[in-house]
């Protein structure tokens, strides 16, 4: 019987929410980690009872957690106590170390003044396509860094902070956040990452050297529109079948690449608004996708207080509003980037959680919808696994 | 044996009740004590100082005797009733945000 495990993160700590194929009766276990900020839970592709967690607090910091049994318990890696004795593994408890290689340098403060790297939280796991202990972490301030040994030793994989416009990244309202990383299918050398605000940046050499990858984007409040870097990207997204394919929310603007992020055309189209955060891709169909508009960057809720996802058939430019079963007045919650997820079912099903606290979930691709939880802390992160 | 009382978060994190008790060599200072602390509770470290300076966590605090130990240098000796078990150190969350 196949089933999924949706992996929400809060303000307030981490939630595990399971459900059998059909994802009508849904079980809530949590909150682990109760009284952290969860920026983001994900599990490994290649083993799915393995499940990374970062968990922060502006008191203690960063601490990451791992789980070997779909999220029954967790440890810190290589922080673990021997069992029932008075004894340790003697190994460092290092996985909440992140540590900038060699001099860090500066980038850019809101004033424009030069800012030295710090290094203040993960924002995203994401792991390993094949290997359950390779892990790759996006941080604030923004930089990429990775594990091979389940998240018990990082070291930054500094080519891309060293790309050429590195001291020139600003930091967005949230702060200057690696939040988003992509991992190719179909070419174990290409990644990308996004940056808020600097943008898209792409590797095809396992992350050694990168290139921006933001030509088409404008963006007004820059002062070049067309800048190679500076740009607002809320999120990035593609279908595993065709990686070369990847659509971003930005700031504003709803973006569409069809090479691989050599270029970007706007595909925003009838949206109510093209602000907003999450932006994700039909399991099965690679030319449906999912958004959420928020009213403008000032008012983080949607337009007229009905929350309403957005769905294209087309790639973009022609989207469809998907009310039923989802607030129509009254609604004033945010989605922010790492909330919405896409289950491999068919028909595949699509969640998101909000700042209000609910988790809704689809189980018919859109269609209809069902807040599995109401009343969860702010939602930071939602995702999905499909289980077999 | 220098008693250590921990607030809450760091407590759950290091799967311990109450105080913990850590060994210093004497003198006891403060940075041996947070020596001894990490090294006997590992996942502590990096949550109240920072892992390659030392430098104490903006919002955490030393206390001890109803003295406020967190500016001091890690070479500073703990007040006596600290040093022979009589009284904790405090580790101490700052009251702010939410």
């Amino acid at each position: 019987m196949s089933g999924v495990r949706v992996l929400v993160g809060t303000r307030k700590g981490a939630f595990v929410l399971t459900a059998d194929g059909t994802r009508k009766k849904w079980e809530v276990s949590g909150p682990h980690f109760g009284g952290w900020e969860v920026y983001h839970v994900k599990g490994s592709p290649a083993d799915p009872n393995r499940l990374y967690a970062s968990q922060s607090s502006g008191w203690f910091g960063q601490v990451l957690q791992r789980s070997d049994d779909g999220g029954k318990t967790w440890q810190v890696p290589g922080g673990e106590r021997v069992a029932g004795g008075e004894d340790f593994t003697g190994r460092p408890a290092q996985s909440n170390k992140f540590v900038y290689d060699g001099v860090p340098g500066t980038h850019q403060w809101y004033d424009g003044t030069p800012h030295p790297w710090e290094f203040k939280r993960v924002w995203h796991l994401e792991p390993s396509l094949s290997d359950p202990d390779t892990v790759y972490a996006g941080v604030e301030d923004a930089a990429l860094f990775r594990s091979t040994d389940g998240a018990e030793n990082w070291h930054e994989l500094a080519g891309l902070r060293r790309h050429g416009s590195g001291s020139a990244w600003q930091p967005g309202a949230g702060g200057l956040a690696a939040h988003t990383i992509l991992l190719d299918p179909a070419n174990t050398e290409r990644m990308f990452v996004a940056i808020s605000a600097a943008g898209v940046f792409r590797s095809d050499d396992g992350a050694q050297t990168w290139k921006a990858a933001n030509r088409g984007l404008r963006s007004q409040y820059i002062p070049n529109p067309d800048a190679e870097v500076g740009h607002c990207v809320h999120r990035i997204a593609m279908h595993r079948s065709r990686p070369q394919v990847l659509f971003m929310q930005k700031h504003w603007d709803v973006m569409r690449s069809d090479d691989a992020g050599e270029s970007w055309q706007e595909v925003s189209g009838n949206l109510p608004t093209d602000f907003g955060f999450v932006i994700d891709v039909h399991a099965h169909e690679a030319e449906t996708v999912y958004v959420v508009p928020i009213k403008s960057d000032s008012e983080h809720y949607p337009p007229d207080g009905a929350l309403r996802v957005y769905r294209s058939r087309t790639g973009g430019n022609e989207w469809e509003p998907l009310t039923n079963g989802l607030p129509q007045r009254d609604c004033y919650v945010n989605v922010l980037r790492d909330a919405m997820s896409i289950d491999a079912l068919d028909p595949c099903g699509v969640y998101f959680g909000t700042t209000g606290g609910q988790v809704y979930a689809s189980s018919d691709s859109g269609n209809t919808w069902s807040a599995i939880v109401r009343d969860l802390p702010a939602v930071l992160s939602v995702e999905v696994q499909t289980l077999s | 044996m220098i008693r250590v009382a921990l607030p809450a978060h760091l407590r759950t994190l290091a799967r311990v009740d109450g105080e913990v008790a850590v060994h210093v060599p004497s003198p006891a200072t403060l940075g041996a004590t947070l020596d001894a602390l990490e090294a006997a509770y590992p996942v502590l470290q990096g949550t109240i100082r920072d892992h390659v300076t030392h430098r104490r966590r903006d919002f955490v605090r030393f206390f001890a005797c109803e003295e406020d130990l967190s500016h001091e240098p890690p070479s500073v000796p703990l007040p006596a009733p600290v040093a022979n078990g009589t009284e904790p150190l405090l580790i101490v969350g700052a009251i702010a945000g939410g």
